[in-house]
């Protein structure tokens, strides 16, 4: 059961957003410029990625399992390439620079300072870019805000693939911007 | 030395907001609601104490500096009863109101991950008098600080180290506010 008293029609992050619109506003700004809209860097599936795996790192269960469905459909529907991302990132296909990268997503979880020089020279030896560098470092410090807040929060997170895959398909569309549909409007085949 | 070749010699963040200024603008904007926006039951003074808290147990020379000069500003008190607080808010005695001792301990949960905090903190909390959204806001601002903390020194910013500079930068902060001229 949530800490606050949240609305239920809306899973996670989702029932963080409805309750109180002033955060929700910079914090769906800062996802939609750091995994959704196009940038001189790294694809939109590489960066869900990466936001993937550190909440699964975080043990954050919705923001693993939303950020996984989105990643999903931003790689063309690869279910597969997300799940071995999960697994073992060194065995999963993906291009080594991506698993440099994942290294460094991995220790900035840990904490910043862990993040060493001979780990940045490594992503550049496998062609990661400064800005790629930067981005992946950010996009893994966000999200140990994002798994922190809706995990300190105790929001509702629903063990409900299809719930996850529809939210996914709609957020890799359409961005981060758009409201949220409640759960009860969502016509599930399998609803818990 | 950064990790990365920033093309300015801004310290901390600011370096990293001039380098990248379109992530610079939802980061701003999310520190400006968090800790300055006054339509607040926390004062200003008590955010940026969450603030500098979560920052000192990540660690984080930059950032517990700037807030931590923040908070002495609008507190109006010297670094010295900051850094106390700091190492052990519990024995704040009157310096720290019982709902602020209950926030801080649940902010010191969230450092360490969103599931360490515990039904027994939420209610010692409650019972101190906090609100909803003052337990909203102190979960939100100690998980943006992990944020923020990985953010300047996952990049390996460089921070002066005297700290007269912070305490001397804070007045203008507290009145210009995180969304302009904040990498200037």
């Amino acid at each position: 059961m949530p800490h606050i008293n949240l609305s239920n029609d809306f899973p996670g992050i989702r029932s963080l957003f409805v309750y109180r619109p002033e955060t929700a506003a910079p914090l769906n700004a800062l996802v939609q410029a750091l995994l959704h809209n196009p940038l001189p860097s790294l694809s939109a599936g590489e960066r869900e990625l990466i936001a993937t795996y550190t909440s699964s790192l975080n043990t954050c269960f919705y923001c693993t399992n939303i950020h996984g469905a989105i990643a999903q459909h931003q790689l063309g529907n690869d279910a597969e390439t997300v799940k071995q991302v999960l697994i073992n990132p060194e065995t999963a296909p993906i291009s080594n620079k991506l698993k440099a990268l994942l290294k460094i997503a991995a220790k900035v979880q840990s904490g910043g300072k862990n993040v060493t020089s001979a780990d940045v020279e490594f992503a550049r030896s496998e062609g990661a870019t400064d800005i790629e560098i930067h981005d992946a470092v950010l996009i893994a410090a966000a999200f140990c805000m994002y798994n922190r807040y809706v995990d300190g929060l105790a929001t509702w997170q629903p063990d409900n693939d299809e719930l996850y895959d529809k939210m996914g398909e709609q957020r890799a569309r359409e961005g981060y911007l758009t409201p949220p549909l409640k759960v009860s409007e969502m016509a599930l085949t399998d609803s818990k | 030395m950064a990790h990365i070749k920033l093309d300015n010699d801004l310290p901390g963040i600011r370096g990293l907001m001039a380098y990248r200024p379109e992530m610079a603008e939802p980061l701003n904007a999310l520190a400006e609601v968090l800790l300055r926006d006054d339509n607040n039951t926390l004062t200003r003074g008590e955010r940026e104490l969450i603030g500098t808290y979560v920052s000192y147990l990540n660690d984080c020379f930059f950032c517990q500096n700037v807030h931590g000069a923040l908070a002495g500003h609008y507190l109006q008190c010297d670094i010295e009863q900051i850094d106390g607080i700091k190492q052990d808010f519990r024995s704040a005695g009157a310096d720290l109101s019982p709902k602020m001792k209950a926030l801080l301990s649940i902010a010191e949960s969230v450092q360490k991950g969103g599931k360490q905090v515990t039904t027994a903190q939420i209610e010692t909390a409650k019972t101190a008098g906090a609100t909803d959204i003052e337990i909203h806001d102190t979960v939100l601002i100690a998980a943006s600080f992990c944020m923020f903390n990985r953010y300047v020194d996952g990049l390996g910013t460089w921070a002066p180290q005297d700290r007269q500079f912070y305490i001397e930068r804070a007045p203008r902060r507290a009145e210009e506010g995180y969304q302009s001229s904040v990498y200037k």
